[in-house]
């Protein structure tokens, strides 16, 4: 018997399940580092408007910012672009949007942009994500603005809402 | 008073499950077919107790009963009958009573349908199903009661989300939901085997149907759901990798692995392991998926009737009947004989290699839709999302490799398959995919090489779902006749797969196409002025106002031409909804052309030039998009045409011997 073969388990079953794992662990390699590379490069980082502000996004990376919708910034063009500002009270990234709104999309309300930032600074949003439930605001937003200082209990809607709240 | 009834037939049910639970595992133990009757009976009356309790709930919207607080909360009197209708599951609490209301429906399933199950894996099935049932619905009893009164009841309700006011939303949770509970059925007959150390043949025989109907019923709802999406835009289209969307795949494909994988089990008595294993984690992914989707944890666009705070409590629940499931599995799966041998090359090599793909797919899928969460518990400060790109590096590339090597499955024999033999016989259809593709180089711009090659994978899968067929009918080889008399005589089981296969295709196809070469444009029109979008003319006719129940809208009428001739008129409108805070809703307007999509949306009034009112339109040209729902539809189907394959009937697996005999004993009176 060559070297090789004496390396293989001495049973048939163990050996096929030898060929198994051998089949099994690229598949799963593959989807490891694909995975792996993926988590890196391709993971969508959210910020609010005060943070975007601070930690300079860089242009044209994939990113999500969420906020208020800047109540008086909302501008509709006539080619179908809209314009508006998130905001955080403190900071607000001009936003600009090519496409339909979400139905829930209006001024004063809790929104999340995904898009990239041009080289002037304008967030260009590929996607407006708006709650379909208007008692509710996204979490992230809801963080982001305690962490400016601005959110409040009684004025913004609540996050989670009580049953009889309606 | 009726409301009063519900939560007491709710309580009943609850009792009723638990009878079933007890009664069942006494009958078993004591193996007596009178305790085991005694269990059946009890979740026959735990089904009837729920449905009672779903229809007083109904009742209480149809006659927009305020003084019960889920109706003030979710109805109008205003709304259309059909609206408070389903609007019974607009809601936290009423979807989970619907999902009560499907789980013991299929425990009397098992119940009516299971004779033919051995007395003691039934009586196990039963009661783990019973167990099932205490859970879910004691938490619609103890935490998520739609029956509570309001002390003080208003005059008009709080109309149900406009969003929801939607035909679609009629069909799209009752389908979802028998697909997501359809899987508690595969998951107590998992427990049972696994209780009763015992998994065969012909165990895998009596999953695959349950199995089946539950895959295609969540195919049918996820279809549902991702056309609801396409024809609202501002949720991203048909897929966006939402977590919500997530929350239904996951099970889906491990429902898929599932499928594929029973079908090993009982053909050839090997990797039962992994079926039982795969049964428990497809229940386990759609009470995941509803957790998910009913607390909120994650930033969703189809985010409705979330309740975080009930949301810990279900999380328990799941992980008490998973943790619970899998325990034993770890137990008892060690005494489960079948890790027998195969060659890898053979019909059930292939199909591992699926489920090893399939699996791993669908891991990815887990970990993109959970990683937000594990990463914010780790750095709470720095929240994060995962989209699209995640998906198109992860999943994509492994589901490409799957969807290559599926026209070879059915083209391989059973334990020892012949490759090349194979590849010859898949050879014309390989020519043929690469042919269509290249046609549509030569016709679509602009190029995308990606897309190509996604088309040809689509023609491949088709054409190699064909090619079996003629495999299978020796056309071309044979006289026509006899061909034809082997395709009336080919089992609905093959045909199930074959229709299932195209209808991948058919998705690939349509999916690559619509994303690739979609194209659309927004103006801002007056009366008479015209916009185009690829090759059509739109004219703004007229916006006229009108009033339907429980809102007004601007509806305008806009004719599409095409080189100067009118193709159709669309009807976009915009509805506000007076009780809802205002709250404005865009109803598109679909022109369909062939398998593409001419579609319209009306969006906010513009000062224009001088007098005129001018309004902003937007006009989308989808191109193949009928097959991205098409294709779908075609593996349900395919899945129901299996189903009734007379070798799944659920009356069948008896040997072939008692059958004989049963035969002989019929013949000679």
């Amino acid at each position: 018997m060559s070297l090789p073969m004496a390396l293989l388990p001495k049973s048939r079953k163990a050996r096929r399940r030898l060929l198994v794992v051998a089949v099994a662990a690229p598949i799963l390699a593959l989807a490891v580092g694909l995975t792996l590379y993926a988590m890196r490069d391709a993971v969508i980082f959210f910020y609010g408007p005060s943070q975007a502000e601070t930690e300079h996004v860089p242009p044209g990376r994939l990113v999500r910012i969420g906020g208020l919708v800047a109540p008086g910034t909302v501008i509709r063009s006539a080619d179908g672009m809209v314009r508006f500002s998130i905001t955080d009270n403190v900071h607000a990234v001009p936003a600009l949007y090519r496409g339909q709104l979400p139905d829930l999309f209006r001024e004063g309300q809790g929104v999340v942009a995904q898009g990239v930032f041009d080289d002037a600074g304008v967030f260009q949003a590929h996607e407006v994500l708006a709650k379909h439930d208007e008692k509710y605001m996204p979490k992230e937003v809801v963080d982001a603005l305690k962490k400016s200082g601005q959110w409040r209990e009684t004025a913004a809607p609540a996050q989670a809402p009580a049953k009889s709240a309606s | 008073m009726i409301a009063e009834l519900g939560a007491f037939a709710l309580m009943l049910a609850l009792a009723l499950s638990a009878a079933q639970a007890a009664l069942s595992a006494a009958g078993r133990l004591r193996h007596s077919p009178a305790l085991q009757g005694a269990g059946e009976g009890a979740a026959l009356g735990a089904f009837i107790a729920v449905l009672l309790a779903f229809l007083a709930l109904m009742d209480a919207f149809v006659r927009s009963d305020f003084s019960v607080a889920n109706v003030a909360q979710n109805s109008t009197t205003t709304e259309a009958l059909f609206y408070k209708v389903t609007g019974v599951w607009g809601s936290h609490e009423g979807s989970v009573l619907l999902w009560c209301l499907v789980l013991t429906g299929f425990g009397g399933l098992i119940v009516l349908f299971g004779d033919n199950l051995p007395r003691g894996l039934k009586a196990l099935t039963v009661m783990t199903q019973g167990v099932l049932a205490v859970l879910f619905i004691g938490y619609t009893v103890f935490a998520s009661s739609p029956f509570a009164r309001l002390a003080d009841p208003p005059a008009e309700g709080n109309p149900l989300n406009p969003i929801l006011q939607d035909p679609t939303f009629a069909i799209h949770p009752p389908f979802l939901y028998c697909g997501y509970v359809g899987f508690s059925v595969v998951f107590s007959l998992g427990v049972a085997a696994l209780i009763e150390g015992k998994v065969d043949a012909a165990w895998a025989r009596w999953v695959r149907p349950w199995a089946l109907t539950a895959w295609s019923f969540l195919t049918v709802g996820i279809t549902l759901g991702s056309f609801w999406s396409y024809y609202t835009q501002g949720w991203g289209g048909w897929w966006f990798w939402d977590p919500v969307e997530n929350a239904s795949f996951m099970p889906w494909l491990a429902g898929a692995a599932l499928l594929h994988s029973a079908i090993v089990t009982e053909k050839r008595g090997i990797l039962v392991g992994w079926t039982v294993f795969l049964a428990l984690i497809a229940f386990t992914l759609s009470m995941l998926g509803t957790f998910l989707v009913r607390s909120g944890v994650l930033t969703s666009v189809h985010a409705f009737a979330v309740d975080p705070t009930r949301g810990t409590i279900l999380l328990i629940i799941v992980a008490l009947c998973s943790g619970a499931a899998f325990s034993l599995f770890a137990w008892r799966a060690g005494k489960l004989t079948g890790g027998g041998l195969f060659a890898p090359i053979s019909r059930e090599g292939a199909l591992v290699l699926n489920n090893l793909f399939l699996s791993t797919a669908c891991a990815t899928v887990l970990l993109g839709t959970l990683f937000p969460l594990i990463r914010q518990a780790l750095t709470p400060n720095d929240p994060v999302s995962v989209g699209p790109p995640f998906y198109a590096l992860t999943f994509m590339p492994l589901m490409a490799i799957t969807l290559l090597l599926v026209p070879f499955g059915p083209m391989l024999a059973w334990k020892r398959g012949d490759l090349l033999a194979a590849a010859q016989r898949l050879w014309v259809a390989a020519a043929l995919a690469v042919a269509g593709a290249l046609i549509v180089l030569a016709l679509a711009r602009p190029a995308q090489v990606l897309s190509y090659v996604g088309l040809a994978l689509g023609f491949w899968l088709i054409f190699g779902a064909l090619a079996e067929l003629v495999e299978r009918t020796r056309l071309f080889r044979a006289p026509a006749a006899e061909s034809l008399r082997r395709l009336g005589g080919l089992p609905r089981g093959a045909w199930g797969a074959t229709l299932a296969h195209l209808g991948v295709g058919v998705f690939v196809l349509g999916a690559c196409f619509e994303s690739t070469w979609k194209l659309d444009n927004s103006q801002a029109l007056t009366v008479g002025q015209s916009m185009t979008v690829g090759a059509y003319t739109l004219r703004l006719d007229s916006v006229t106002a009108q009033d339907g129940a429980g809102f007004s809208a601007d509806r305008a009428a806009i004719s599409a031409f095409r080189d100067g001739r009118p193709v159709c008129t669309l009807a976009p409108e915009r509805r506000t909804y007076p009780l809802a805070a205002g709250q404005t809703i865009s109803k598109k307007s679909i022109c369909i052309r062939g398998a593409s999509d001419l579609y319209v949306g009306l969006d906010d009034a513009l000062p224009g030039t001088g007098d005129a009112q001018a309004w902003v339109v937007r006009a989308y040209w989808y191109p193949w998009a009928r097959f991205i729902f098409i294709g779908p539809i075609l593996m349900a189907f395919g899945g129901l045409i299996s189903l009734s394959d007379r070798r799944l009937r659920f009356s069948l697996p008896q040997s072939a011997k008692a059958r004989v005999g049963a035969l002989k004993a019929k013949a000679t009176p």
